[in-house]
């Protein structure tokens, strides 16, 4: 499991955790999340996100 | 061909160059700025202590690396003294620039509280990369910092350091966190948590005075107490950085006054981020930032394109206790309801309609933002 970071605003995905309040169950890979997603802070999408592993 | 001139290296200069590369990759572009030009996260410099970041850790990509990435002409550690309209120039510390646009990201200063004593100077704050790397080598020595300004970046801080291991004290005048953007109900959730990791609250007072004391500062507060503490930190807002369009005769009101198109009282100048005053608005926040890159980005690229605001929530980064709003302006018409409570709460701001305004989400409820923020303008039993 890995953990990213949105290079604009800091936000941090844990595919560990995932994001059950916007649907995205535990253990969701990155490669997983919809290409429609937007980071929840700051809203770049997710084919623009820079993702850092941390 | 004149280059589009961008003044500041923040998220807003950066997030603006990096939008107009996918629309234009030839466009000659320039980037003057008086820091460094690395690019990093600013949201993260109230909660880079937890992650053990440094300064150095906190840099994304640095700015030889950014310039090249994206093919622009990069003045690092210079100044601009003045803007000459009619010539299309800029005066500058590496001599007069032309442009044929100019965009104005400069940002914001922190706004400083006078307070009395002798060591009133050595208030800290943390506006950018160099004031972080200053407050961290301050750190090593401290093991109580006291934070002036109990809103946002004060909260975020108090948890950032109390969760460090620090002693905080905060001092704020109102009568109780995040007072400005939420109501009481809300606010107070963050008292406990906050509290339970360290942070002591000091309501309904301010700092009168600071002199050294042999272990650091002893501070007045103007309620009568007294404190002792290594380090204070100073939270209180920002003031957009206006002097350099006021001198040019540029309209300005907070900050750069500019239109649904980011463009100010001369047309071939435009403002976005923390130094603008986007129709009336002053926005401070990264999600504002992005829409306005993202639109005056196609501007520049040839197509007029207004900026649109979305329900934009705000987080703040408290991870005791974490909060998202959505806020109302300050003459907003309705009522705060409370909607659900229960280790945190939720509230909404309803009009006398009955639509949803803006919200309040803490704790368990934080992660909610997103589904509750597509309801935003929408009729919803209260």
């Amino acid at each position: 499991m890995k953990v990213w970071q949105c290079v604009v605003c800091g936000f941090i995905y844990n595919e560990a955790e995932g994001l059950p309040a916007e649907g995205i169950k535990p253990g969701t890979a990155w490669a997983d999340i919809p290409e429609n997603w937007v980071c929840p802070d700051c809203g770049v999408a997710k084919s623009d996100f820079e993702m850092v592993e941390v | 061909m004149k280059p589009i001139v961008v003044l500041g290296s923040g998220l807003a200069a950066y997030t603006l160059v990096r939008e107009l590369r996918k629309l234009d990759a030839q466009r000659p572009v320039t980037l003057l700025t008086r820091d460094s030009g690395d690019y990093y996260s600013k949201p993260m410099l109230s909660n880079g202590l937890a992650q053990q970041k440094t300064a150095a850790g906190l840099v994304l990509t640095p700015a030889a690396e950014i310039a090249a990435q994206l093919g622009l002409k990069l003045h690092a550690h210079c100044e601009v003294n003045a803007i000459n309209l009619a010539a299309h120039t800029i005066n500058t510390t590496v001599g007069t620039i032309e442009y044929e646009k100019l965009v104005l990201a400069i940002g914001a200063d922190p706004i400083r509280i006078p307070l009395e004593g002798e060591a009133s100077d050595r208030v800290l704050s943390v506006n950018g990369l160099d004031d972080y790397a200053r407050f961290r080598e301050a750190l090593t020595e401290a093991r109580s910092v006291a934070i002036m300004g109990g809103g946002l970046i004060g909260c975020e801080f108090a948890n950032d350091l109390a969760a460090a291991g620090y002693r905080v004290d905060v001092i704020d005048p109102g009568p109780y966190p995040l007072a400005s953007l939420m109501p009481e109900a809300a606010g107070r959730q963050l008292l406990e948590p906050l509290a339970a990791l360290g942070v002591n609250w000091h309501f309904g007072t301010s700092i009168k005075s600071m002199n050294s004391a042999p272990d650091g500062y002893q501070l007045a507060l103007n309620d009568g107490a007294a404190l002792q503490t290594n380090l204070v930190l100073s939270a209180v807002g920002l003031k957009p950085r206006i002097g350099l369009a006021q001198q040019a005769g540029l309209l300005t009101g907070r900050g750069i006054a500019v239109d649904s198109l980011l463009r100010s009282s001369d047309p071939d100048i435009f403002a976005l981020g923390d130094c603008a005053e986007i129709n009336g608005r002053v926005m401070p926040y990264v999600l504002p930032l992005m829409q306005s890159a993202r639109a005056l980005a196609h501007t520049l690229a040839g197509k007029e394109t207004p900026v649109d605001f979305p329900v934009m929530p705000v987080a703040v980064k408290t991870p005791a206790h974490p909060i998202a709003i959505v806020p109302v302006a300050r003459d907003a018409v309705g009522e705060w309801h409370t909607l659900d409570t229960g280790d945190g709460v939720k509230m909404g701001f309803f009009d006398g309609a009955n639509v949803l305004q803006g919200f309040v989400l803490t704790g368990r409820f934080a992660g909610e933002r997103n589904a509750l923020a597509k309801q935003v303008g929408h009729l919803l039993k209260a």
